[in-house]
């Protein structure tokens, strides 16, 4: 650090990240609208990072809306709740939003179309948050299922707590949304920013933190003045503006943005005293904390060239893909569907999967919108290099697990990428790079699970081969034992038949 | 319903967007910015120079169909990203503009067959193309590769015509002594070699001129085109600054600082600039992304040493131009300075080590 630093800094300045042409709007002017109750709802079990919710329900049952379907199992886990009443139809596979196209578990209710909330989650049944310790406030937020609404979908509980434990001092709240297309954020900081705020007020309470400031990217003005003014009566609130630039919502990013720190590559931000959460996480709090309401719906950006009324619906949780798009519109058939954004977001192998807690977007993309890959050879223009928000060499890692040196790659960084996409959205030559990261990631992930059982098949082969052995030696010892007290018996008993003879002789005699 | 014509689709992964750059777009764009130095060239040497130019681009477009042909690849694909056009055409500028054709082919068929597709093709090669074969021809056939004549500008007195300057590019030069000239950097080893200095020779010097107007290679001669097309290249985001202005800068700074020191022994700084390929070098050559380092810093260092080699073996090798070898000796240093020059990771410092934690700011 220090001179040499400086002067690399001086000759090339950190220009991380790309600017793709946001698309946001008009879809981002639309007001919202609400999604006509489907007739059927498919609720996953697994709609958050960590171990899936276990069922409590029974086909067949009654249940209503905000009822919990299944309860967190395991340290890291979210409780799911039914999205309308209806009757729980079935429990078991179906298709999940991923491109495998894979099954998942899920919980199917048929609608009775009353949506008729449970007794208690009416609203306005709920004491002041800020009278609740801290923890009763985390407990709250996991009974509602709050799990974090950026797209990483880590339970939001879980992270309050870790940042009563880690003593933070500063909220960072991420309104960034960076992706282009999406703008469920924007719309929500828009129409909700009172809630937002309390949102915000709950989780200062909760985390114990002093300040929180909400980073908002700059292409988005009439969120930013509607946060401001809602925030305007409160000082530890402070609303700042970030330049627009992918992925400014990466956490650490957003977080270098506005405090100007750096996360060291082995810690959190939580290290440096500050704990990110998205905005809508902190209106999901507000309605779980003042409404008594789980998380049985969100804003869901549908955008896309193919649609013909792209906007911002409110969805229930479990609603089909199908549904919403039937609900906008399609001009022509999509060439892709992908569910969250246009860099990160995944490709639906078809529009009968459901739209789970962490969707934030469903794009209905065009052949010419949707980017088409026909990679060709990689001409070093290192683009990539530039483009890349950590500092890797995008170019050289995909070069050296394209020959299978997955330890070259890592010893590259590889460990460090954030699978953003940004390399490959640049590349001239439309190189699949982020793929070539990921899949040497899960390689690597395989690799250290085979070893793991490697290692444990050889302890328990040398563990085998020990008691063998062990057993080996009792079993001598034994039969040395048990061979010497027959030698031992015999010659007690030749003795004693010697002293009977002896003394039958001495009798007969 | 929409969703299920797309279920026998392959999956694809994100993003499923593209900032839209191909490769073959960023040739087309660098062979835009040749054209003006090219068309000049074309006019400034005449039909003989265009003729030569369609020989080397012809077949340094063979020698890469007939590697693909071999390799059982089909070939016009390849072919269609551009990049052995642009190889024949840099090479094509580098030559003496009234060379025989044979030159052109040879030098075409090496540049793509040898220095590009032996080595893997496109984005496999460490050296150079165009380079390795003007130095291929250059210490093979010493004596055409540095044939020079004066600019005879199309339409001009004793210029030939098409017909007669493809009997000049086929059959070679009728009366040589009657267009042959002497480059600059030519003229000056010569001169030095014979024990006369600078000072003294300067009466017979051949000129320099801005817009090109001196005896060189077919697109090396005009300065002010080479320079406009490389500034259009980096405002068009093709190239960086860096490499152009750090070799420009290699190149002129010890240039300044020897000629203030004995003028008599050393050229000074305009005519090392604007003689041989210093700015086609340093605006099309060096720049070459294959070639050439992959972080800014790295570039920086990869430009300076093109620069200051250039100038050493101008000033003390033994040929008067250094540019073409400059160049490949830097090429061969890219992947050491890559391999020492990588951008600082995002919380780690330059040695790889995560970033301490700092105090928790109040």
């Amino acid at each position: 650090m220090g001179l040499i630093e400086k002067i690399f800094s001086l000759l090339e300045p950190a220009h991380w990240g790309v600017h793709p042409a946001d698309r946001k709007r008009p879809a981002a002017d639309v007001p919202v609208r609400t999604l006509p109750l489907p007739a059927r709802l498919y609720v996953p079990l697994q709609q958050h990072i960590g171990a899936a919710a276990r069922p409590i329900v029974l086909v067949g049952q009654t249940v209503l809306k905000g009822q919990l379907l299944a309860e967190a199992q395991g340290a890291t886990s979210a409780a799911v709740h039914a999205p309308t009443s209806g009757i729980v139809a079935a429990i078991g596979d179906i298709t999940a939003p991923h491109p495998s196209g894979l099954g998942f578990p899920a919980v199917t209710i048929e609608s009775d179309g009353d949506d008729r909330w449970a007794y208690g989650y009416e609203g306005g049944v709920c004491v002041d948050p800020f009278s609740l310790p801290p923890q009763e406030i985390a407990r709250r937020v996991a009974a509602a299922g709050v799990v974090g609404l950026g797209g990483a979908t880590f339970p939001s509980a879980l992270k309050l707590g870790l940042g009563l434990r880690a003593k933070i001092h500063t909220l960072i709240l991420n309104g960034g949304e960076c992706e282009p297309y999406l703008s469920c954020d924007d719309r929500l900081m828009r129409d909700c920013a009172a809630e937002i705020v309390d949102g915000i007020r709950i989780m200062l309470h909760a985390t114990g933190a002093t300040t929180a400031l909400v980073g908002i990217e700059d292409n988005k003005p009439e969120a930013m003045a509607a946060m401001t003014a809602a925030a305007r009566d409160f000082p530890d609130i402070q609303v700042r503006s970030v330049p627009a630039r992918y992925p400014m919502g990466s956490e650490k990013h957003l977080f270098s943005a506005l405090t100007g720190q750096e996360v060291p590559a082995d810690g959190r931000t939580t290290d440096l005293g500050a704990l990110v959460h998205n905005v809508g996480t902190a209106w999901a709090v507000h309605e779980a904390l003042r409404q008594g309401r789980p998380l049985v719906e969100r804003l869901v950006t549908l955008n896309g060239g193919a649609l013909e009324r792209p906007g911002n619906i409110r969805v229930p949780i479990g609603a089909l893909v199908a549904d919403v798009l039937a609900f906008v519109g399609l001009k022509t058939e999509p060439a892709r569907l992908v569910m969250g954004g246009p860099m990160m977001g995944n490709r639906l192998p078809h529009a009968r999967v459901p739209v789970v807690k962490g969707t934030s977007g469903i794009l209905a993309l065009t052949a010419l919108e949707a980017a088409s890959l026909d990679p060709g050879p990689c001409i070093r223009c290192s683009s990539c290099v530039r483009a890349c928000p950590v500092g890797l060499l995008p170019l050289e890692m995909s070069a050296r697990i394209g020959v299978d040196d997955l330890n070259g790659a890592v010893d590259l960084g590889l460990k460090d990428c954030i699978a953003c996409g940004c390399c490959s959205y640049v590349c001239p030559s439309r190189i699949p790079l982020v793929h070539y990261f990921n899949h040497a990631k899960g390689e690597l992930a395989a690799q250290g699970r085979a070893q793991l059982r490697n290692d444990a098949a050889k302890r328990l082969a040398a563990a085998r081969v020990e008691r063998l052995a062990r057993e080996a030696q009792e079993k001598a010892a034994a039969a040395a034992r048990r061979k010497a007290e027959r030698a031992a018996q015999k010659a007690a008993e030749k003795a004693a038949a010697e002293a009977a003879q002896q003394a039958s002789e001495e009798a007969t005699a | 319903m929409s969703g299920e014509s797309l279920s026998l689709t392959m999956p694809t992964a994100s993003p499923h967007a593209h900032a839209g750059g191909s490769v073959t777009r960023v040739m087309a764009k660098v062979m835009l910015a040749l054209l003006p130095a090219t068309l000049y060239g074309f006019w400034l040497y005449g039909w003989p120079a265009f003729h030569l130019f369609m020989f080397t681009i012809m077949f340094a477009l063979f020698g890469e169909a007939f590697a693909l042909r071999l390799m059982r690849r089909p070939a016009v694909p390849v072919l269609l990203d551009g990049s052995a056009l642009l190889t024949g055409w840099l090479l094509a500028l580098s030559l003496p503009p009234w060379e025989p054709w044979w030159i052109g082919a040879v030098g075409g068929l090496f540049a793509t067959l040898v220095a590009k597709q032996l080595f893997g093709g496109l984005g496999q090669n460490l050296f150079n193309p165009a380079m390795v074969a003007r130095v291929a021809l250059l210490i093979s056939f010493p004596v055409p590769m540095t044939l020079w004549v004066a600019p005879l500008p199309l339409g001009s007195v004793g210029a030939p015509g098409f017909a007669a300057g493809l009997q000049i590019t086929l059959a070679g030069i009728p009366q040589l002594d009657a267009v042959a000239s002497a480059s600059l950097l030519g003229f000056a080893k010569t001169e030095l070699s014979r024990g006369i200095d600078l000072l003294h020779a300067a009466a017979n010097t051949p000129a320099l001129s801005w817009v090109g107007a001196r005896a060189g290679s077919l697109g090396e001669t005009a300065a002010l085109l080479i320079a406009g097309g490389g500034v259009a290249m980096i405002f068009m985001g093709i190239i960086s600054w860096h490499i152009p202005v750090a070799m420009l800068a290699g190149i002129a700074l010890p240039a300044a600082l020897a000629h203030a020191i004995d003028p008599a022994r050393y050229l000074d700084v305009t005519a090392h600039l604007l003689s041989g390929a210093a700015m086609l070098g340093a605006f099309f050559i060096a720049t070459d992304y294959v070639t050439s380092p992959n972080t800014r810093v790295g570039q920086l260092i990869f430009g300076v040493g093109c620069g200051l080699l250039t100038w050493l073996i101008r000033t003390w090798g033994g040929y008067p131009e250094g540019v073409a070898f400059a160049v490949l000796l830097m090429n061969a240093l890219t992947p050491a300075i890559d391999r020492l020059v990588k951008p600082r990771i995002y919380g780690r410092d330059r040695k790889g080590k995560p970033l301490d934690i700092a105090e928790p700011a109040p």
